[in-house]
């Protein structure tokens, strides 16, 4: 009876329910597309990151997990340090900068040597560079600007012409050759960090160990290792960031919830003094209003979910940022959002529950 | 009847509500005793306290001083829970103003008074002759705002009844309605009454419809004044 009554105090004010849930389900919306994007941003960089076909990565001191840009370490630290190292069969040398945002990698590499520790590049259309202005590009950014190959992009405020579009999901989405890159960032010499391919895996970690004495301020992983490292709480202010959507979130659900029911408690202070009449206990009344809100709460979830999609499908079509529809994240959401309609159906319903039935019945 | 229990004895009753910082006495000192089975009417002007009587009877409030006792329970001891639970069972509501929850259909208008009196949502078989006594047997899936008012004022007859309380408490039943379903009303209580035996205690400001009950009492100023 008491979903009966809800259900149908629901479906009286059906604007009402629907601003309602549609308000809460924009803060779970929004809390499933942050998820969403750290997810994508993570498994992107996972993505890469294996797709290399490296054993071990160093970089420089003091690097955070993802995110590295600039050139601080020599280039000839490859070829006169690393590449004569036991069991190091190769050493690629690349420099990583960011363009448009901090989601969208370049990398210049020495496409031969690349090649040779990944395997190669798998080209959709054209090929590797032919000259020093060349630039590849992944399916994922030619889709998102509508590249060409032969077509004219801008970056780094330098025109570059490109000759190939490659399968996404090693490296970066632009690759340009790395002497180019230095060049046009005064960084001649100059790399982001280095690959290393070892003779057998078997020997991995006994290499870093190696590697370890002789750079102790350099982090020296194994690539099993650095991607084991891609998460949320390594990416700066990411984890701190979505407490704070989420603490938003909360406080939207709490808000929300209590000025409608609030309002609800308000409009029904008659009916609830039949109730009254009839027998109701407060906690009969406190446990309406209390349900009320969960449906609330329940309803604003699942549209939140629904337009979650929504925004997944915009991000994907015009913004070039990975992100992915974390379904794990679907109960996470409905329990924070519930959690908000609780606190907010307290109040409304402790005032309902304490209504006097002589003064509620008389309400006009 | 005259060798029925009492179910209702008021004793030297007494209500002042506080508004603001001046007490307003409503009821000074009502001695009334109600018989089992009796259908008993009180009429009196606007402030008499005949309302304050009736909610004092029914549980909603508790009485400043003085003796209650309803089907053998002493209200005046009774905490606000006990109260609540009391009127499940024991007492039956009719309003002026019918006071149907809007949201729901008559059927599920009677259903929730079963319910909160944690009874079995489907009413007895005494019950469905009941609705029909009531005429109302075709009327249980309409939404108050499709029921005449007489048709509103029978569904909350059924609601106060259903639980098959000591006493049901009628505050101005009639006042809302039209001649017709006035008389068709005051024709159920007396039905009930007679045919089911139910107590009923009528407030009303109108004789022709006191004139139903076993008996009248007449009250003015928060006094029982005379009865007949």
């Amino acid at each position: 009876m008491t979903g009966k009554l809800v259900w149908e105090n629901l479906k009286h004010r059906p604007m009402r329910t629907l601003l309602s849930n549609l308000v809460i389900g924009v803060q779970v919306t929004l809390i499933l597309t942050l998820v969403g994007l750290s997810h994508g941003m993570i498994d992107d960089a996972t993505r890469r990151a294996q797709g290399v076909g490296a054993d071990i990565v160093v970089r420089p001191p003091g690097t955070a997990a993802i995110g590295l840009s600039g050139a601080p370490l020599n280039q000839r630290i490859v070829d006169g340090f690393f590449a004569k190292q036991p069991h190091v069969q190769l050493a690629v040398g690349v420099e990583n900068q960011q363009v448009e945002s901090v989601f969208l990698g370049l990398t210049g590499v020495d496409l031969s040597r690349f090649s040779q520790m990944s395997g190669g590049l798998s080209y959709l259309s054209g090929g590797p560079f032919q000259g020093p202005n060349d630039v590849i590009v992944d399916d994922y950014y030619a889709d998102q600007h509508r590249v060409r190959v032969g077509q004219q992009i801008q970056l780094l405020n330098s025109l570059w012409r490109v000759t190939g579009i490659f399968e996404g999901g090693k490296l970066a989405h632009i690759i340009v050759p790395l002497s180019t890159l230095q060049e046009k960032t005064s960084n001649t010499g100059k790399i982001s960090l280095v690959y290393l391919k070892l003779d057998d895996p078997a020997n991995t970690a006994a290499v870093v160990k190696s590697l370890k004495e002789h750079l102790p301020d350099y982090s020296i992983l194994s690539m099993q290792d650095l991607t084991a490292l891609y998460n949320v709480n390594n990416i700066p202010l990411l984890s701190g960031f979505i407490a704070v959507v989420i603490g938003v979130g909360v406080v939207i659900g709490f808000l929300v919830v209590s000025l409608s029911m609030y309002m609800a408690v308000l409009q029904r202070t008659r009916e609830i003094g039949i109730l009254k009449s009839l027998g109701a206990s407060k906690g009969f009344i406190l446990r309406i209003i209390w349900v009320e809100a969960l449906a609330l709460g329940l309803g604003g979830t699942l549209l939140g979910i629904v337009m979650s999609f929504g925004a997944w499908w915009l991000i994907d079509a015009f913004v070039p940022i990975p992100v992915e529809i974390v379904t794990a994240w679907w109960p996470i959401a409905g329990i924070i959002t519930l959690a908000g309609a609780s606190l907010g159906a307290l109040y409304p319903g402790l005032r309902a529950a304490e209504h006097d039935p002589i003064e509620a019945l008389a309400y006009e | 009847m005259s060798d029925a229990r009492d179910i209702v004895e008021v004793r030297q009753l007494e209500k002042v509500y506080h508004v603001g910082k001046v007490d307003v006495p409503a009821l000074r000192g009502v001695d009334l005793n109600v018989k089992a089975g009796e259908f008993l009417s009180i009429i009196g002007p606007s402030g008499s306290g005949k309302s304050t009587l009736f909610h004092i009877i029914g549980g909603l409030t508790p009485p400043t001083s003085g003796g209650v006792r309803v089907d053998g329970s002493d209200l005046a001891a009774m905490s606000d829970a006990e109260r609540t639970r009391m009127r499940r069972r024991t007492v039956g509501f009719v309003f002026q103003k019918f006071n149907l929850l809007p949201n729901l259909t008559a059927r599920d208008n009677i259903a929730v008074a079963r319910h909160i009196a944690g009874m079995d949502r489907k009413p007895d078989p005494q019950f469905e002759e009941i609705l029909r006594l009531l005429g109302i047997a075709s009327r249980l899936d309409h939404k108050p705002n499709a029921l005449s008012g007489g048709e509103q004022q029978r569904i909350a007859i059924a609601r106060a009844i259903v639980n098959h309380p000591a006493i049901l408490l009628a505050d101005e039943p009639t006042g809302n309605l039209d001649t017709e379903n006035s008389k068709a009303v005051l024709e159920i209580l007396r039905d009930l009454n007679e045919r089911l035996g139910q107590t009923v205690l009528m407030i009303t400001h109108n004789p022709e419809a006191a004139a139903y009950g076993h008996h009248t009492v007449h009250m003015r100023d928060g006094r029982i004044t005379e009865r007949t």
